[in-house]
C-alpha cells in the first residue's frame, strides 16, 4: 500500500517537474520565434523557412533521441556521429561497388536495392550499438570512454572505407528518403514523427522504459531490486545506435553523399538539445517531447541567425552560450525549490 | 619483497612493460624504428599532447573532464600570435606568459560555472570550448598565419636544437619533462596537490576534514587552462604557423593517452609518470604505422581499439579492486 501511495506521489511530483520543464521550452520557443519574425519579417516568416527546416532539423533531431536514451541511464553516446556516417558509407559501399544499378532493372527492382540499403545501414547501427552496450554493460567501461573509443573506431571505419572523399551515387530512392515529400510533408520530417512518437510510447507506456528510468535514478537500487540492468542497458544503447544509424541514412539521403566527418559538430549539438530538452545527463530524467521542442527552438535560432548573416562560426558560439546559460537557468530555478 | 609486488600491481609497471613488447614488434617490423632520427622525432610529438595531458591529468583527478582545452589552446596561440604581429614585438618569455594567462582566465570561467553552479564538468566544457572557438573563428579571423608572417623568435624558440650523435634532439624536450616535473612536485609534495587527490576520491569527505573545496576547483581548472595556452603557442613555435581551426579532435586523443596511463576518469588516480608512458604509447601507436607498412587511414581504428582495450583492461583492475 505505502509504496503505491509514494508511487503516484512521486509520479505527481515528476509530471509537475516535467511539465514545468516543457512550459519553460515553450516559452523560450516561442521568444526566440517572436525575435526572429521581428528582426526579419520578409525573410523568416515565409514558407520556404519552415520547409527548408521541416527537412534539416529532423537528422539532429533523432541523434538527440538517440543521445537522450543514453542519457537516461546515465551514460552517453559520443559515438552516435561515427555510427551515423558509418551506416551512410556502408550503405553508399553497397550501392555503389557491391551492388549496382542494373541498366535495365524495373522499378521493384530499385526499391528492393534500396530496401536491402536501409536494412544494411540500421543493421551497422545495431551492431555498433550492441558493442557499445557490451562494453559498458558487461566490460563495465564508463560510457563516456567506451563511446570516446568505439565513435573513433568508427569514423576510422569511415575512413578507411572511403580514404577520405565523400561517397556518392545513391540510388534516387534514397534520395526520397531525405529530400521527398509524402502528402506534401518531408519524408524526414514524418521519419523524426515516427520515431518521437515509438520513442515516446516507449518509454512510458513499456516495462522497458520504466526501467530505464529507475536505473537512472538509482542503479544500485535497480540492482536490489531484481532489475536486469546489465540487459536493460544493454537494450538502450543498441536502440541509441539503431537510431543513430537512421539519422546517417536521413543525412545521407538529403545531401546525396556520405563522407567520413560529416555533421561532427553535431555531437555537441546532439548533447546541448538533450540537456536544453530536460535531460538530466546523471541519468533518471529526460522525454521526448521536452527533446523534441529543443531541437525546434534551437533550429529556428540558427536560422534566424543565418538570416541576419551571422557567420556559422558565431552561430557555435551562440549554441555554446545558450547551452551554459540554460544549465544556469535550471540551476537557479531547482534552488529556488 | 613487498616493494617488488607492488611495483608489479602499479599500473605504470603494466603500462612500461607493454610499451617494451610494442618498441620491440615496431622494431622487428622495421628496424628502421631504432634510428635516432627516428626517436628524436617521436620524443618531438610528445612534447604538445603531453604538456596538454598533465593540462587533463589534473582535471581527472579532481573528478572532472576536460573537453575544452583545444580551443583554449587555440585561442591562446592565435591570439598571441596575432598580438605579437600587430606590435611588432619580438620575444619569447613575454608571449607564452601571455598566452598561459588567456588559458589560465578561459580555464577559470569553466571553475567558475562549474563550482558555483555545480554542473557537470562535461557540459560546461563542452559548452565553453564551442564558446571560445565560436569567438574566435567569428570575431577574430580565420585565415592561418603562415610561416612568413610568423614571428621569427618565436620560430626560432621552437626550432632550437641540440645535436647528439649527428642526430638533432629538440630542446622542447626538456621543457615538456620540466613541467612534468614540476607537476609531479605539485601533486604529490604539496598541500594543495594532494587536496586534488582528495577532492577528486570523494568531494563531500574532502570538504569535511577542511580542505577548501572551492579553491581546489578553481586551481584544478586555471592549471588546466594555464597548461593548455602553454601547449598551444609552444606547438605554433614548433610548427612555424598558427591555424586558428588547429587542435581538432585532440580532446579524445588526450584523454585516451591520460586514460592510457592509468588515471581514472572516477578521480582520486592518477600520476605524471603513467601520463608520460600513456603520452607515449599514443604518439608512438600513431606515428609508427607508416614505418609497420600500414595505410595510414587506419590510424582512427588502431587509435580507438587501443582505448577501448586499455579502458577494457583499466575496469577489468577496479572490477577486482571492488571485491
Amino acid at each position: 500500500m505505502k509504496a503505491r501511495s509514494m508511487n503516484k506521489l512521486t509520479d505527481l511530483r515528476r509530471f509537475v517537474n516535467r511539465d514545468n520543464n516543457i512550459l519553460q521550452l515553450l516559452i523560450i520557443t516561442a521568444v526566440i520565434f517572436l525575435l526572429m519574425s521581428a528582426l526579419e519579417p520578409n525573410k523568416f516568416l515565409r514558407y520556404y523557412n519552415f520547409e527548408s527546416i521541416s527537412f534539416i532539423f529532423p537528422e539532429l533531431g533523432i541523434v538527440a533521441i538517440a543521445m537522450m536514451l543514453a542519457m537516461l541511464t546515465g551514460g552517453i553516446d559520443l559515438s552516435v556521429i561515427g555510427i551515423a556516417n558509418l551506416a551512410g558509407i556502408l550503405a553508399g559501399v553497397f550501392f555503389t561497388r557491391l551492388y549496382p544499378a542494373a541498366p535495365e532493372a524495373g522499378a521493384a527492382a530499385e526499391l528492393m536495392r534500396v530496401i536491402a540499403g536501409v536494412v544494411l545501414a540500421l543493421g551497422v547501427g545495431l551492431l555498433a550499438g550492441t558493442l557499445n552496450g557490451l562494453l559498458i554493460a558487461k566490460v563495465r567501461i564508463t560510457p563516456i570512454l567506451a563511446t570516446l573509443g568505439t565513435g573513433q573506431i568508427f569514423t576510422g571505419l569511415c575512413m578507411v572505407l572511403t580514404g577520405g572523399p565523400a561517397i556518392v551515387g545513391f540510388p534516387a530512392w534514397w534520395g526520397f528518403i531525405g529530400n521527398g515529400k509524402i502528402l506534401g510533408i518531408a519524408v524526414p520530417l514524418v521519419l523524426f514523427l515516427v520515431v518521437v512518437v515509438a520513442i515516446a510510447v516507449m518509454l512510458t507506456k513499456t516495462p522497458f522504459g520504466l526501467n530505464l528510468f529507475l536505473i537512472g535514478t538509482n542503479p544500485r537500487a535497480a540492482v536490489f531490486a531484481g532489475l536486469r540492468t546489465e540487459r536493460m542497458v544493454l537494450y538502450s544503447y543498441m536502440l541509441s545506435g539503431t537510431l543513430a544509424a537512421l539519422a546517417g541514412i536521413v543525412l545521407s539521403g538529403r545531401t546525396n553523399a556520405a563522407k567520413s566527418d560529416y555533421g561532427t559538430s553535431y555531437l555537441l549539438q546532439a548533447v546541448l538539445i538533450s540537456v536544453l530538452g530536460g535531460t538530466n545527463p546523471a541519468g533518471g530524467k529526460g522525454t521526448v517531447l521536452g527533446v523534441s521542442i529543443a531541437v525546434i527552438a534551437l533550429m529556428l535560432l540558427a536560422s534566424g541567425f543565418q538570416m541576419m548573416r551571422f557567420s556559422n562560426h558565431l552561430i557555435d558560439f551562440i549554441w555554446g552560450g545558450f547551452l551554459l546559460l540554460v544549465m544556469v537557468i535550471n540551476v537557479l530555478r531547482n534552488r529556488g525549490k | 619483497m613487498t616493494s617488488v609486488s607492488k611495483l608489479l600491481r602499479r599500473s605504470e609497471t603494466a603500462v612500461l612493460a607493454i610499451l617494451i613488447v610494442v618498441m620491440i614488434v615496431i622494431g622487428v617490423i622495421n628496424p628502421a624504428f631504432w634510428q635516432a632520427d627516428n626517436l628524436f622525432n617521436l620524443l618531438r610529438a610528445n612534447v604538445v599532447i603531453g604538456i596538454m595531458a598533465l593540462s587533463v591529468l589534473t582535471v581527472m583527478i579532481s573528478g572532472g573532464i576536460d573537453v575544452s582545452f583545444p580551443a583554449f589552446a587555440v585561442a591562446a596561440m592565435y591570439l598571441t600570435v596575432i598580438a605579437m604581429n600587430a606590435m611588432g614585438y619580438q620575444g619569447v618569455v613575454l608571449p607564452f606568459i601571455g598566452a598561459t594567462v588567456i588559458g589560465l582566465l578561459c580555464g577559470l570561467a569553466n571553475a567558475f560555472f562549474i563550482h558555483t553552479f555545480r554542473m557537470i564538468p562535461l557540459i560546461v566544457t563542452l559548452g565553453s570550448a564551442s564558446v571560445v572557438r565560436g569567438l574566435l573563428l567569428g570575431l577574430v579571423g580565420t585565415s592561418i598565419i603562415n610561416i612568413d608572417r610568423m614571428p621569427p623568435s618565436l620560430i626560432a624558440f621552437g626550432s632550437s636544437t641540440i645535436e647528439i650523435g649527428g642526430s638533432k634532439l629538440s630542446l622542447m624536450i626538456f621543457i615538456y619533462l620540466g613541467i612534468a616535473l614540476l607537476m609531479w612536485l605539485f601533486l604529490t609534495r604539496t598541500m594543495a596537490g594532494r587536496a586534488i587527490f582528495a577532492y577528486g576520491d570523494d568531494a563531500e569527505s574532502a570538504k569535511r576534514v577542511g580542505f577548501n573545496t572551492r579553491r581546489t576547483v578553481y586551481l584544478v581548472y586555471g592549471l588546466a587552462g594555464a597548461l593548455a595556452g602553454f601547449a598551444g603557442l609552444l606547438h605554433a613555435s614548433m610548427i612555424w604557423l598558427a591555424n586558428p581551426r588547429d587542435f581538432v579532435g585532440y580532446e579524445l586523443d588526450v584523454i585516451a593517452a591520460v586514460v592510457l596511463g592509468g588515471a581514472s576518469i572516477f578521480g582520486g588516480r592518477g600520476s605524471v609518470f603513467g601520463t608520460i608512458l600513456g603520452v607515449f604509447m599514443l604518439t608512438l601507436i600513431k606515428n609508427s604505422l607508416i614505418i609497420m607498412r600500414i595505410d595510414n587511414t587506419w590510424q582512427g581504428v588502431v587509435v580507438g581499439c587501443v582505448i577501448v582495450i586499455a579502458t577494457a583492461l583499466t575496469a577489468w583492475r577496479d572490477r577486482k579492486a571492488l571485491v
